[in-house]
C-alpha cells in the first residue's frame, strides 16, 4: 500500500514541534544576519564627511623656484590632501587622509637595482644630497577625468638616474611602492595586484619635466600624497605617479604596470592624457577641475605637449594608449 | 502588536516620510556648507545614485519581511519606499545630466553668465542648450554601456512611479497591475549592473548589493513557485 497510515510512521521520525516552529525565528535571524553584514559592507560609505587636512609638516629650505611651473592658481591644501586615489590605504577618496595618519615616511630607502652600475640601498639623505629642491606647480589630470593645480616641490629624475649611473642595457625605469599590511590598510584587499608597479621610458624617465616629489606648497609631503617620494609625470594620467618608492629598477623589457595588469583594455603602459583617446567606458575630451562648475576641455599632452610630443613621434597613440 | 490605522496614518507614515527625506536633506546640507569632499558634484551623482539602489533593495524586502515576521503593517509602506526609490534616482539622473553633461556644453557658460547678471538666458541659449543637451546625453546612451544601463534602469521605475496609486490600480484591475509591476524585479538587477560597470577596480560595494538584490528576488522566485505547487488539485490515489 502506497500511503501509509498514521501508525506507519514512527514517532522518532516527527520532528521535533521546537524545531517545527522555531523554523520561522530561522529564517528570521537569517535574513537579519545578513541585513546585518551588508549593512556593515555598505555602512562604510554611508556617511561622507570633510575629511581632515593633513596637518602641515616640516618647511622644505632653499626650494627654488622653476620655468616649468604654471602660473595657473593651485589647489587648495584641504583638496589635495583630502582628495587622493591611494589604494593601499583605502578605494575611498578620502580613505588615505583617514588611514594614513601613522604612516612612517622615515627611516626611507630606496633600492637600485638592475642594469645599473650603483647598485644597492640609497638612504633618502644620500638621494637629497646636494640635490636643489624646485618648486613645480603642475596640472595633475586624473584618468577618471578630473584635475587639479598642484605645487609640487621635488627635483629632476633624471639627476638620480646619472647617479644610478644605467648601462647600455637600460631602456626603461622601473618603480615600486611599499608593500607594507601592517602600515597599508588596503593591502589586505586583493583590488589591485600588489605591490603597486609603474614604469617609464629611459627618455620619458629623463625628461627635464619628469620629478621625484618630496613636498608640497613648500613642506615636506604629507602621507596621503605619496610621503615621502613620488613620481610626478604631468603629461601623463594621474596613475603613472606612483607613491611611496622603494625600488627604482633599470630595465630591458617595458614593465608591466599595475593598472595595465588589473585592466589591460582600459590602462596601458604609456598613458598620455589625450582627448581624443577615450576610456573604453567614459570620454577623455573633458575633465572637471576641482573648485570648478563648468568641464575644461582636456589638453594634449595635458598642456605640456609642446615640451613632449617629440618623444612620440611616429609612435600611434590610439593603440598605445 | 497591531497597530492602529490612524497610528500608521498620521503617526508612523510620516515620521518615516521623514527619515527617508533624510539623506536629501543631508546631501544639500552638505553641498552647501562645503562638507561634502573636493568633488561635490560626483559626490552628488554617487550619493544619489547609492540611495536609489538602496531604497529599491528596501522595497523589494517589504513583502519577505512581511512573509517572515507576520506584520501586516510593511505593506503599507512599500509604495512609500518605490516612490522614494524613483525620487533619489530621478535625482541622480538630474546631477549626472547637469555635472557631467551640461557642464560640458559650449552654451553652458553662457547661462552662467545670464544667472550672474540676475537674468534668465535668452530664448536662443535655451533652444541652442537644450539641442546639444539632447544630443550630449544621447551620445552618452550609446557609447557608454553603462549610462545606457543606468537610463534604463530609470526608465523601468517611471511606469512604475506613474501607476502607482490606488487609482491606477483600479483602472488597471489588480491582475494587470500586478504583471505591470513584476518591473521592480528588472529595476533592482539593472540598478546593481549600473554600479558594477562604474566602479574602476573596486567590485565589492556592486557585489554586496548584488548579492542582496540576489536573495531577495531568489525569496521571491521561491514563494512564488511553493505557491503555485500548493495550488495545484490534489490527484486521487490510483490503485494501491
Amino acid at each position: 500500500m502506497l500511503i501509509k497510515r498514521p501508525a506507519d510512521i514512527r514517532s522518532s521520525e516527527i520532528t521535533d514541534q521546537k524545531l517545527y516552529l522555531n523554523r520561522r525565528e530561522f529564517l528570521g535571524a537569517t535574513a537579519a544576519t545578513t541585513a546585518v553584514v551588508a549593512t556593515g559592507v555598505l555602512g562604510t560609505e554611508a556617511f561622507l564627511q570633510a575629511a581632515a587636512p593633513a596637518p602641515h609638516g616640516r618647511k622644505l629650505e632653499n626650494v627654488k623656484k622653476s620655468a616649468f611651473s604654471t602660473d595657473e592658481k593651485p589647489n587648495k591644501w584641504e583638496d589635495i590632501t583630502t582628495y587622493n586615489n591611494y589604494y593601499e590605504f583605502g578605494t575611498d577618496k578620502d580613505s588615505p587622509s583617514m588611514l594614513a595618519r601613522n604612516f612612517k615616511p622615515e627611516p626611507w630607502t630606496v633600492a637600485i637595482d638592475g642594469e645599473c652600475n650603483k647598485k644597492g640601498n640609497m638612504p633618502l639623505e644620500d638621494i637629497l644630497k646636494g640635490q636643489t629642491l624646485e618648486d613645480r606647480i603642475y596640472r595633475h589630470r586624473c584618468v577618471e577625468a578630473w584635475s587639479m593645480i598642484i605645487p609640487w616641490v621635488g627635483f629632476p629624475l633624471a639627476d638620480l638616474i646619472k647617479k644610478c649611473e644605467p648601462t647600455s642595457k637600460a631602456k626603461y625605469v622601473e618603480f615600486a611602492t611599499l608593500n607594507d599590511p601592517k602600515q597599508m590598510p588596503g593591502l589586505r584587499s586583493p583590488v589591485l595586484r600588489w605591490p603597486y608597479v609603474e614604469g617609464l621610458r629611459l627618455d620619458e624617465a629623463m625628461h627635464p619635466l619628469t620629478v621625484l616629489a618630496v613636498g608640497l606648497y613648500g613642506e615636506v609631503l604629507p602621507n596621503q600624497d605619496g610621503a615621502p617620494l613620488r613620481l610626478v609625470v604631468p603629461w601623463k594620467y594621474g596613475f603613472k605617479h606612483i607613491k611611496a618608492i622603494v625600488k627604482i629598477k633599470f630595465v630591458e623589457k617595458q614593465p608591466l604596470n599595475t593598472w595595465q595588469e588589473s585592466a589591460p583594455q582600459e590602462y596601458g603602459f604609456y598613458s598620455n592624457v589625450n582627448p581624443t583617446v577615450d576610456h573604453p567606458r567614459w570620454s577623455q575630451a573633458t575633465e572637471r577641475r576641482i573648485g570648478e562648475f563648468l568641464r575644461r576641455k582636456t589638453l594634449m599632452f595635458n598642456g605640456y605637449g609642446d615640451q613632449v610630443a617629440s618623444l612620440y613621434t611616429g609612435l600611434d597613440l590610439k593603440r598605445n594608449y | 502588536m497591531t497597530l492602529s490605522d490612524r497610528a500608521v496614518r498620521f503617526g508612523l507614515k510620516p515620521v518615516v516620510f521623514l527619515a527617508a527625506l533624510g539623506p536629501f536633506v543631508y546631501l544639500v546640507w552638505a553641498a552647501l556648507t562645503g562638507n561634502l569632499s573636493a568633488n561635490p558634484l560626483a559626490d552628488l551623482t554617487n550619493e544619489t545614485g547609492v540611495w536609489t539602489l538602496r531604497f529599491l533593495c528596501i522595497t523589494i524586502a517589504i513583502t519577505p519581511l512581511r512573509k517572515l515576521t507576520g506584520w501586516n503593517t510593511l505593506i503599507r509602506f512599500r509604495r512609500m519606499a518605490g516612490l522614494y526609490a524613483f525620487f533619489y534616482g530621478t535625482l541622480h539622473l538630474l546631477t549626472y545630466g547637469i555635472a557631467d553633461r551640461f557642464a560640458g556644453l559650449d552654451e553652458a557658460p553662457g547661462w552662467l553668465d545670464a544667472l550672474g547678471r540676475g537674468s534668465l538666458p535668452g530664448g536662443m541659449l535655451v533652444l541652442s542648450t537644450a539641442r546639444s543637451l539632447a544630443t550630449s546625453i544621447g551620445a552618452d546612451i550609446y557609447k557608454r554601456p553603462f549610462i545606457t544601463i543606468g537610463f534604463s534602469t530609470w526608465l523601468s521605475m517611471t511606469p512604475l512611479a506613474a501607476t502607482s496609486t490606488a487609482g491606477w490600480i483600479r483602472r488597471l484591475g489588480g491582475k494587470r497591475w500586478n504583471r505591470v509591476h513584476r518591473l521592480v524585479y528588472l529595476t533592482p538587477a539593472l540598478g546593481v549592473v549600473h554600479y558594477w560597470w562604474l566602479v574602476k577596480a573596486d567590485v565589492s560595494r556592486p557585489l554586496t548589493y548584488g548579492a542582496v538584490v540576489g536573495t531577495l528576488l531568489a525569496a521571491r522566485i521561491y514563494w512564488a513557485r511553493t505557491r503555485r505547487l500548493a495550488a495545484a488539485p490534489v490527484r486521487p490515489a490510483t490503485r494501491a
